[in-house]
């Protein structure tokens, strides 16, 4: 909890779950997991829909009760606490700003909650809309304000209780590719600036890599395998990681399942080699992606060099042999 | 659109032939008069059961009369008579009295209902079965569920015979019935509905993530329901209190039954003036309640923009 003021600047906090579980009658959203994120950190919570991840994030802000298990932010356990004591501020997938409020007394309204003078919490409303480039919309009401604008408001709104999480409820996902880039880059440079522990929900693969520290896949309810981007992408430790974080071919082989990078796999190269056909090809600029119908793999994708492939190119139906280093085959665990 | 072509040009043009002139000056003929006449049924309607009668009254009202016959007539008799007699004033009075009684109790006990249904039953169906049941009164007339009160509150009726078998009280409570509390009882009795379906729905509108980011930025139960929920369920109180005041002025008979003759309401005061033939008096006095209601809800609006609800 930090109530700090004036320096602007507010240490994160850690945010610790111990076989946090949510259960809905029979059915259990989230199994037992066990997460420690550091002070500081931009943590990703990555998955399919339905795989927990927003249920964990709804027990982190409070507004589901835990189960089993037990939360810690900072060093409290905070099972029980209404959201606004935990420290943490949410920033929510519609954005739920209030309709009937404009600009800034939507980012004031936690203030005005505190019992915060009109003069001073429309001064740090303000100033706070000025820190994400809001400043001249200050007496819009949300309805006149574009997709974009709306989400910098609510991130204002989010910030102004000086939290040390902030909780992100896929918060691109209803920008237009643009816009979701932009918002990216800016999330980042909120991190940096900010120093506060991020806790960001999302299904896309690309915006966890993009901004986390720390990404945590899951799938039904369970941790598949948190750890840094790189980590993930170069030591998928399961065949559903290596599948969902994607540039992965997921191989039986004789010493079990093994995962291989799409862009190492070479043609007519390797230490071990198997044939497949071509069965579609993309280009995509720098590089040409190969879809292949190869024994024992589902889905076999090779990405290559664009000015390498059209060096010998390739056509639909074409017999290829693919191989790999052993060194690129990375075990699984099934 | 062959026949008018046909018709408007010259006879040596075999008929089924129309000149090009024509078909557009009867398309754009056409084009005129099609949406009067797409107006028509509405503006009929309205015309034939709101205009004329609203017109008719106003007419009226400046009519003689005497004890046996209505004269056409122009006189302002009707309204010097009215306005300067302080029996009207004091009608007036009552009735806006009760008008406001019944707005006040009838505005919490809808918005308490509407709450309790909107945020505090979890699952649609069983809101749609709560809901249902808040219309089980309409299912009888309104003086049947007005005269039920009678047996209820009367001096020997079931509520102070219990209080007085309890030990409660010694005497009947006379307040009870023929009183202005059993009027604005039977008032609210009659038309709390009215009050809790508008602001229900308005209330369903909400988006239940408002709630959230609501109590995410620290509001306690209370401050959620007073900065969010009442500034967006106002569109709902206007029309629930629009519907209220305007029935609870129109109303004569919950009055005569309830107050058993010992109140009276504006409505009553143009009821007993017909059953006395004395119309023009009724019609003037109807022009001036019209008048005033109108002047109510256009208040009401002005407070609050009720147009995202239509």
């Amino acid at each position: 909890m930090t109530t700090g003021s004036g320096a602007g600047t507010t240490a994160g906090s850690t945010v610790e779950l111990v076989k946090l579980t949510k259960a809905y009658g029979a059915t259990v959203a989230v199994d037992a997991i066990d997460l420690r994120v550091a002070a500081g950190a931009y943590c990703c919570l990555l998955g399919p829909s339905g795989c927990g991840k927003t249920s964990t994030l709804r027990m982190i802000a409070g507004h589901e009760d835990v189960s089993d298990g037990d939360l810690l932010i900072g060093d409290q356990v905070v099972n029980g606490e209404p959201p606004a004591r935990r420290g943490t501020a949410m920033m929510f997938q519609s954005y739920a700003l209030f309709p009937h409020l404009d600009c800034t007394d939507n980012v004031a309204f936690s203030l005005k909650m505190k019992g915060v003078a009109v003069e001073e919490r429309r001064r740090r409303a303000r100033e706070m809309l000025d820190l994400v480039d809001m400043g001249k919309y200050a007496a819009r009401l949300p309805a006149q304000l574009s997709g974009g604008q709306q989400q910098r408001v609510a991130l204002a709104r989010a910030l102004i209780t000086r939290p040390g999480v902030l909780l992100l409820d896929e918060p691109l996902s209803a920008l237009d590719p643009f816009l979701r880039d932009k918002m990216r880059e800016e999330l980042k440079r909120l991190h940096r600036e900010l120093g506060i522990t991020f806790i960001h929900v999302t299904h896309s693969q690309t915006e966890a890599m993009a901004l986390a520290d720390l990404v945590v896949v899951m799938s039904q309810g369970r941790i598949e395998q948190a750890g840094p981007p790189r980590e993930l992408f170069n030591r998928p430790r399961t065949a559903f990681v290596a599948r969902f974080i994607g540039g992965h071919n997921v191989i039986q082989s004789a010493d079990g399942l093994c995962a291989v990078r799409a862009d190492r796999v070479q043609l007519g190269g390797g230490d071990l080699r198997t044939d497949g056909t071509v069965r579609a090809l993309e280009y995509h600029g720098a590089s040409v992606h190969l879809s292949l119908d190869v024994a024992g793999a589902e889905d076999f994708a090779v990405i290559l060099d664009e000015t390498r492939f059209y060096d010998a190119p390739l056509s639909i139906g074409a017999p290829v042999q693919i191989g790999w280093n052993r060194a690129d085959a990375h075990p699984l665990a099934s | 659109m062959t026949v008018t072509a046909t018709q408007a040009t010259p006879g040596h043009v075999p008929s089924g032939q129309t000149q090009p002139g024509g078909g557009a000056v009867h398309a754009r003929r056409w084009r005129r008069v099609a949406p009067y006449l797409q107006a028509a049924p509405l503006a009929v309607t309205l015309i034939l059961f709101l205009l004329i009668p609203i017109l008719t009254i106003l007419v009226v009202s400046f009519w003689d009369y005497d004890s046996v016959r209505v004269i056409p007539d122009f006189v302002l008799t009707n309204y010097a008579e009215l306005l300067t007699s302080p029996v009207t004033w004091k009608t007036y009075l009552n009735t806006v009295k009760f008008a406001a009684l019944t707005w006040a109790i009838t505005l919490v006990i809808g918005f308490a209902v509407a709450y309790f249904l909107a945020f505090h039953i979890r699952s649609t169906s069983w809101q749609m079965v709560l809901f249902l049941v808040c219309t089980i009164p309409f299912w009888t007339s309104n003086i049947i569920r007005m005269i039920s009160w009678i047996p209820f509150l009367g001096r020997n009726g079931l509520l102070n015979s219990t209080l007085i078998a309890a030990g409660v009280i010694d005497q009947p409570l006379e307040f009870l019935l023929f009183s202005d509390f059993s009027v604005v009882l039977a008032y609210v009795h009659l038309n709390a509905l009215f009050m809790v379906v508008p602001i229900f729905n308005s209330m369903m509108r909400i988006d239940r993530a408002l709630v959230e980011a609501a109590r995410d930025a620290g509001a306690a139960g209370w401050q959620v329901v007073w900065n969010v929920i009442l500034p967006l369920s106002k569109p709902g109180i206007a029309i629930g209190s629009i519907f209220v005041v305007t029935l609870v002025m129109g109303d004569f008979i919950t009055v005569r039954l309830m107050s058993g003759g010992q109140s009276a309401s504006i409505g009553l005061m143009i009821a007993n003036e017909i059953s006395l033939l004395q119309y023009p008096a009724a019609a003037a006095n109807a022009v001036i309640l019209l008048a005033v209601v109108l002047l109510m809800v256009a208040a009401m609006l002005r407070v609050v923009d009720i147009r995202k609800e239509l």
